[in-house]
């Protein structure tokens, strides 16, 4: 078993023939089993790296590996149906109950029905939305951050090995943001998922990844864990950023200080 | 109820039926083409604005002139088949369009989501693109469906039978009940269609509902119910019944219908079965006859002499009789004989106002015509009569005004025109006492009624001496009063038969 379970090589991608430059000459890689953060600025190219590692985009120039093969010599749908993906607009299919929106996947690679709907009981009570109740809706039954959760849940319902997650916990409420944050982070070590998060929120990214890559302008500046960012950031930007959280601590004890 | 009211509604299910599988087979070949062309042009910006343009297009013809297209395509052939590619031509602009439309407005992130779990091209059409689209193309399926159920209607004029029989039969022989049922027919057939559809469109949608409550399951069983039955009725059209032994067919006007039925009445108390094709245009009628989908008909010399041979003399009566008859030989079409009675064109004024103006005859109108105001039928002022009347009398009108022709009786008779182009055996020259004037310089053409068959008919010696007993057999006199029980008396045309039946006995 190949202990790189996704490698970047001199990746770039542009758009409008070259007029936009999304992601510019990257290389990165992820080992099995590791949660890698993606963070940065809106328009830096985070979603345009995730979608290149599943194929939803095509690089311009370099290329990816997943699990030791290019993911150009591979079925563009088998890749897909592999590698578990939380999108950043949701995407739950309205025309759909919810239960059937969890049970896509699994569908498409044919399990027999039982063990979809086994699954399906399973990976909603994961995400708190127990079956019984929720199987049943349309999505637009949902609240947004119902329907995020009911999308992660997708995600890992044919128990890939790789899962792909741009902003997966955006609509969420904090308490249970922090709840659901921890669940996932349970069930990626039991499970040794490998998972690339894309996030804006430091503190999440800090709280959750083994490492961190900060983007800026299509260009990874550094990735590392959230020790080496603190303790040796790359550039300003990256210093910056990570200490925005620990900022953030610090003013809110004056503030409490200040009463 | 009253007889005319009980004799049209004997009438419906078989109209009912026509129109039925008229509208349901050029709405499902119309979804069969229509909705994979959608489907198609959402997908290459190339087909989309051609296939657009083109669907589009078909439906700014009037659609009495697709149907005609149609029958001339298909080499004259009338009935089912040229009524059938009409409509389904018709029905294709809000099926195509509202595919479109509906698949271009899926979700980008909802397609997205699905090629990104992995869905194929083509699962993505079938399994998201397509269900979410289908509140619209079902809209525009709807839309199709009550322009259907209106526009066959018009099938009638090509010799396919639907509520437009009714319709035209009424309008002609002014048999209002007829129109009103006709049009009733039509409209609820459109309603129920629409309702039934609409219906299914609600049960597809909540298919996904886990739990059938009592009242869906009712629902459910009744759509289905309703729907069998009226897909098993259509069907039962498509059984072929026993081909009757001849087809009478005829124009839109009230004599043509009663020479129709004289025709019919005659053959099928020789024994014959007998299927009659009402309400035809002439053109379409005429070609029926050529390629024998027609078998027989009454025709005049002077339509066959201006439209057909494309004559602008005029060699009088006996002239253009032979004339016809030798080229009609050519074509194929035997006449049979000449019935007796003529309707020709003919100037024609209110009695007092003639006395008044001393006018008995065309020429007497040349000093006073630049004053005078005519009517005429939709048709007369364009024809070459009427160029010859010009110029062979050297003299125009001050208005000239077409009307359709009840109306340009009643213009004439209420004084708002003062000459009108009337028909020599029109009932309503008598009934509104009109003077027709004389045309000494011979500017109109003859119009003797003839008996026209098929080839194929002309062949059968029992068929031809049956229809013998019509040759000369009826006066213009008596055309007129038979035409005017039903235009002016609102007499059926059966009554109309008998008055013929019985003037004819006296002879
Ligand atoms: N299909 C496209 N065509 C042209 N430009 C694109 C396309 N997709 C993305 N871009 C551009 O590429 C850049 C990176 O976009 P990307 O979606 O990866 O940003 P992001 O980091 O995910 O931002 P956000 O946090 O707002 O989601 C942006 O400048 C964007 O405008
Ligand atoms: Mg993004």
């Amino acid at each position: 078993m190949a202990l790189i379970m996704i490698e970047l090589k001199n990746v770039q991608k542009s758009y409008d023939g070259g007029a936009t430059l999304a992601v510019a000459n990257t290389s990165l890689t992820i080992e099995r089993g590791e949660f890698l953060g993606l963070i940065g600025a809106s328009g830096c190219g985070k979603t345009t790296t995730l979608k290149m590692i599943n194929r939803l985009e095509e690089p311009s120039s370099g290329e990816i590996l997943v699990n030791d093969r290019n993911v150009v010599d591979q079925n563009p749908e088998q890749l897909r149906r592999n590698i578990g993906y939380v999108f950043q607009g949701i995407g739950l299919f309205p025309h759909r109950t919810v239960a059937e929106n969890v049970a896509a996947v699994p569908r498409l690679l044919q399990w027999s029905a039982g063990d979809i709907r086994a699954r399906c009981e399973e990976c909603m009570e994961m995400v708190g939305l127990p079956f019984d109740e929720y199987g049943d809706r349309s999505p637009s039954q949902l609240s947004g951050g119902q329907q995020q959760r009911i999308g992660v849940a997708r995600a890992l319902a044919a128990r890939p090995e790789v899962v792909l997650m741009d902003e997966p916990f955006g609509a969420l409420d904090p308490i249970t943001r922090s709840e659901l944050q921890e669940e996932f982070k349970s069930i990626q070590q039991n499970m040794a998922l490998t998972v690339v998060m894309v996030t804006h929120d430091m503190t999440e990214a800090l709280l959750l990844a083994d490492r961190i890559a900060v983007m800026r302008e299509g260009v990874v500046l550094q990735i590392g864990t959230p020790k080496e960012l603190l303790n040796n950031p790359s550039h300003d930007y990256v210093r910056d950023i990570v200490a925005m959280p620990r900022r953030r601590a610090q003013r809110l004890e004056e503030l409490m200080r200040n009463e | 109820m009253s007889d005319n009211l009980r004799e049209q509604l004997l009438l419906l299910p078989a109209y009912f039926q026509g129109h039925l599988l008229l509208t349901l087979a050029a709405i499902s070949m119309g979804v069969l083409i229509s909705v994979p062309l959608g489907v198609w042009a959402e997908q290459s910006a190339r087909v989309k604005r051609p296939l657009l343009a083109v669907v589009s297009i078909i439906q700014t013809f009037p659609s009495l002139a697709i149907l005609a297209l149609v029958v001339a395509l298909l080499g004259g052939r009338i009935g089912f088949l040229p009524a059938f590619i009409a409509l389904t031509l018709y029905s294709m602009l809000p099926i195509v369009r509202n595919t479109v439309t509906g698949l271009e407005s899926v979700s980008a992130s909802v397609i997205d989501a699905a090629k990104g779990i992995g869905m194929s091209p083509n699962q993505i059409l079938r399994e998201v693109k397509l269900p979410l689209a289908m509140p619209v193309i079902v809209a525009g399926i709807r839309t199709a469906m009550v322009w259907t159920v209106g526009l066959a209607t018009l099938s009638t004029l090509v010799g396919a039978t639907s509520f437009g029989n009714y319709i035209f039969t009424g309008l002609q022989t002014r048999n209002l009940v007829a129109v009103m049922v006709g049009s009733f027919a039509s409209a609820s057939l459109a309603v129920g269609l629409d309702g039934l559809v609409a219906s299914m469109q609600w049960l597809l949608e909540k298919r996904s509902e886990a739990v059938d409550s009592a009242r869906l399951k009712r629902i459910r069983l009744s759509v289905y119910g309703v729907t069998a039955i009226i897909v098993s009725l259509a069907l039962y059209g498509l059984i072929p019944k026993p081909r009757a032994d001849f087809v009478v067919a005829g124009k839109p006007f009230t004599e043509q219908y009663i020479m129709a039925g004289l025709l019919a009445q005659e053959l099928e108390e020789a024994g014959f079965s007998v299927e009659q094709r009402l309400g035809m245009g002439t053109a379409v009628v005429y070609e029926a006859i050529r390629n024998g989908t027609v078998d027989v008909y009454v025709e005049y010399t002077g339509t066959v002499w201006a439209n057909f041979m494309s004559r602008e003399s005029n060699p009088g009566r006996e002239g253009i009789r032979s004339g016809v008859v030798e080229f009609l030989e050519e074509q194929n079409v035997t006449t049979l004989g000449f019935t007796g009675f003529q309707n020709r064109y003919a100037l024609a004024m209110r009695r007092d106002r003639a006395l008044e103006l001393g006018v008995t005859s065309i020429e007497d109108l040349i000093p006073i015509a630049a004053e005078l105001s005519a009517g005429s039928d939709l048709e007369f002022f364009g024809r070459t009569e009427w160029f010859r009347l010009r110029d062979l009398y050297n003299m125009d009108f001050a208005d000239k005004l077409t009307f359709d022709t009840s109306l340009m009786y009643t213009a004439v008779a209420e004084r708002q025109v003062d000459v009108i182009s009337a028909y020599t055996t029109d009932g309503r020259v008598a009934a509104y006492d009109l003077l027709l004037l004389d045309d000494p310089r011979n500017a109109l053409l003859a119009y003797d009624a003839m008996i026209l068959a098929s080839e194929n008919a002309a062949a059968q010696p029992k068929f031809v001496q049956v229809l013998d007993s019509l040759v000369d057999s009826i006066s213009d006199e008596a055309m007129r009063q038979a035409n005017r029980l039903v235009d002016v008396d609102g007499e059926s045309i059966s009554v109309a038969l008998e008055y013929l039946g019985d003037e004819m006995a006296k002879n």
